[in-house]
């Protein structure tokens, strides 16, 4: 028998190898499906300069000049106009549910001010919780107000076509007036952190018995599959409250991140996203044999949380599909929370509608993972 | 809880027909028949992978049968299993508690998972008839394996259990530990609680009131323990003197006979047919040194017999 350096043993340990990466199939599926996922996620959904931002329009004007800004605005394709309301309370209360991203008001006179070049203010109240999504806009702001002046009227009015702008706008931005980045990523992550550890924790909760043979036991045991999710989930959501704490101590500590809402609410609307989480983990670990598998579905998982949910790129400027996946993923509904609670003080019913969906992932996960939960060995 | 009853009028507590467990293309259980009457130490033999565990599994409700039917208890075993599951303690052929907890912790835990009274009191003499309460603290990934056993055994014993499913509970265990953990055995067994108990230790199969003997998924032959040699029918010489290896060797090549064993300082010569067997060995019978003795068969040399059998049923 040779002792020294060996090819032939190289080569066995090489051939054993690419004999057991063939035979597990998931992490086989998993190579090839988490690059194809995060190419398309990162070059369709990932967009720094978002369009289409849904908008509210205030026009007391109701002139011709009045509604040539409002077309060109439509037309800059930065903003889609979702509401025209009566009053600016009623724009408010879309603003803190995060259903409009800018209100537009248009004061009284509007037009006969311009025609008079006594420059009006127009007032542009942007959401800044998320500072990138509002700077294409607000940068653009003054140019497309100009521009569509100008097209609409530049022979009537030809002093416009020169001189200082004819609209004064007045921008304010709401809720982080700085700008500061880290009031935006501080919540984000706290849904990104929760996600990653809550549904790692129980994604191998299950597949952990089965390697260690103790789910024999376990089954051979009167136990039914109701009791025992609610047992493994139950430990965790202490973990994740003390997680929570770290974050938000940690988050005021650092960046001096503000708090503005009720701190109940967020306690309630951060229990139901770590349930949620720890929900979806039970349920892979229904599904996948070995923790090896268990921990690559929560990968697989977590690749969209992070694009796709509004934690990194604005989620109104993603494309209509990559929107519509977000509004599936608890992490999307769960920032939406956190920022609304923290930097806007939005209340219960602001929220609702970001809040019922984490309900409904509970009911829909649990009874999946009722139902892929065996009962027996085989 | 209704019992059925087999013809001696004794309660069955097992009564499963054509139990059969197919993995892909692999019959892994073929049709089991089997009775275990009340308070019965019941033994499974059976060489490795001859589906003894599959069984056990199918009958305390831990893998689905794709045939047969059946009770357990007085349950029906495809549909009651919860029920079963409550009365049944089954030990499994590796050890299944948890390694991370303690001693003490993993009697607990089953105590609760089967909603027991008095539960510190239960792990307490649990506990301190297992000889374990010094360690009580200990991890049970860190006991030894003949305490590892000691301590599933015990642990499946927590719920008083109508019913001991026990799969091959001393393998690797040590002869005072398998001779103690016998004696548990038929202790239980006169207190009623019917056991059945898979192994492959043939000394083992004495100890058992019924054999079932599986090979290949089928069980070939069952019975009272002490009938099942002369069932088969094999008859079988002892013969004791100098120069075995060369006898032998000599007689296995002699047709007539199917078996040739080294007991010590004997041999046992087994064929299924007596006179053909004796026509075989007649040549050696005056040789003065050798004493040649007739003798019953026992339950290995009866085995080994069914499996030939079995083999050339196969081929």
């Amino acid at each position: 028998m040779r002792s020294g350096f060996s090819l032939a043993r190289i080569s066995a340990i090489l051939t054993k190898e690419f004999i057991q990466m063939r035979r597990d199939r998931m992490t086989f599926a998993m190579m090839i499906g988490i690059p194809v996922l995060q190419l398309i996620l990162f070059s369709f959904a990932i967009n720094s300069d978002p369009r289409h931002l849904p908008s509210a329009i205030i026009d007391r004007d109701h002139s011709a000049f009045s509604r040539s800004v409002v077309t060109a605005f439509a037309n800059s394709t930065y903003v889609d106009f979702v509401m025209a309301p009566q009053t600016p309370e009623e724009a408010e209360k879309a603003m803190l549910a995060g259903k409009i991203n800018f209100i537009f008001e248009i004061p009284e006179h509007f037009g006969r001010d311009i025609a008079r070049g006594t420059r009006p203010q127009m007032l542009i109240i942007a959401d800044a919780t998320d500072p990138s999504a509002a700077s294409g806009a607000l940068a653009a702001a003054g140019e497309i107000i100009n521009t569509g002046l100008r097209r609409e009227f530049s022979t009537a009015l030809a002093t416009l076509a020169t001189g200082p702008p004819p609209v004064e706008v007045v921008l304010q931005r709401r809720y982080n007036p700085a700008g500061i980045t880290q009031y935006n990523i501080i919540p984000g992550l706290l849904g990104i952190i929760l996600t990653m550890t809550m549904t790692l924790m129980t994604a191998v909760a299950l597949t952990r018995e089965t390697e260690r043979g103790t789910m024999e036991n376990l089954l051979a045991m009167p136990a039914r599959p109701l009791e025992v999710m609610i047992g493994k989930v139950l430990p965790y959501v202490l973990v994740g409250y003390i997680q929570i704490i770290v974050v938000l101590n940690a988050g005021r500590i650092l960046f001096d991140i503000p708090f503005e809402g009720s701190r109940l609410l967020f306690f309630w609307i951060s229990t139901l996203y770590i349930v949620v989480n720890l929900l979806i983990g039970f349920l892979f670990s229904t599904v996948a044999r070995t923790q090896m598998q268990a921990m690559q579905m929560m990968v697989f998982l977590l690749l969209p949380q992070i694009l796709l949910s509004g934690f990194m790129f604005p989620f109104r400027g993603m494309p209509g599909w990559a929107q519509a996946i977000g509004e599936v993923l608890p992490a999307t509904h769960y920032m939406r929370l956190v920022r609304g609670i923290m930097l806007k003080g939005s209340t219960h019913s602001d929220l609702i509608a970001d809040i019922w969906p984490l309900i409904a992932l509970i009911v829909v996960v649990s009874a999946l993972a009722l139902a892929r939960y065996r009962r027996t060995l085989d | 809880m209704s019992l059925n009853t087999d013809i001696s009028g004794a309660s069955l507590v097992i009564d499963v027909k054509g139990l059969t467990k197919i993995y892909g293309q692999r019959t892994v259980v073929d049709h089991f028949d089997l009775r275990v009457p009340k308070g019965a130490v019941y033994g499974f033999l059976g060489p490795n992978g001859s589906g003894k565990t599959t069984t056990l599994r199918m009958i305390c409700g831990l893998l689905k049968p794709e045939g047969g039917s059946g009770t357990c208890l007085g349950w029906d075993v495809i549909e009651q299993s919860d029920r079963i599951k409550t009365q049944v303690g089954y030990m499994t052929q590796r050890f299944s508690l948890w390694e991370d907890l303690t001693i003490a912790e993993n009697l607990d835990f089953v105590a609760r998972m089967y909603g027991l009274d008095n539960r510190k009191d239960r792990v307490k003499t649990a506990l301190k008839s297992l000889g374990l309460y010094e360690r009580k603290n200990q991890l049970a990934g860190t006991l030894s394996g003949g305490w590892k056993q000691r301590l599933a055994l015990s642990a499946c014993m927590l719920h008083d259990p109508k019913l001991l499913l026990l799969d091959e509970p001393t393998a690797g265990v040590d002869p005072k530990a398998r001779r103690e953990f016998w004696e548990t055995i038929h202790d239980l067994s006169d207190q009623g609680v019917t056991v059945l108990v898979s192994t492959h230790y043939m000394d083992e199969a004495v100890q058992c009131d019924f054999i079932a003997y599986i090979a290949y998924g089928k069980k070939l032959i069952d019975g009272p323990s002490g009938e099942i040699a002369s069932k088969i029918g094999l008859s079988t010489w002892k013969v004791e003197g100098p120069g075995l290896g060369a006898l032998s060797k000599a007689l296995k090549s002699t047709s007539g006979v199917e078996q040739v064993a080294r007991f010590g300082t004997s041999l046992h010569i087994s064929g299924p047919d007596q006179a053909v067997l004796e026509a075989a060995i007649a040549p050696w019978r005056d040789h003065k040194e050798l004493v040649w003795t007739p003798i019953t068969s026992g339950l290995e040399e009866a085995f080994i017999h069914l499996m030939k059998e079995v083999k050339d049923n196969f081929a």
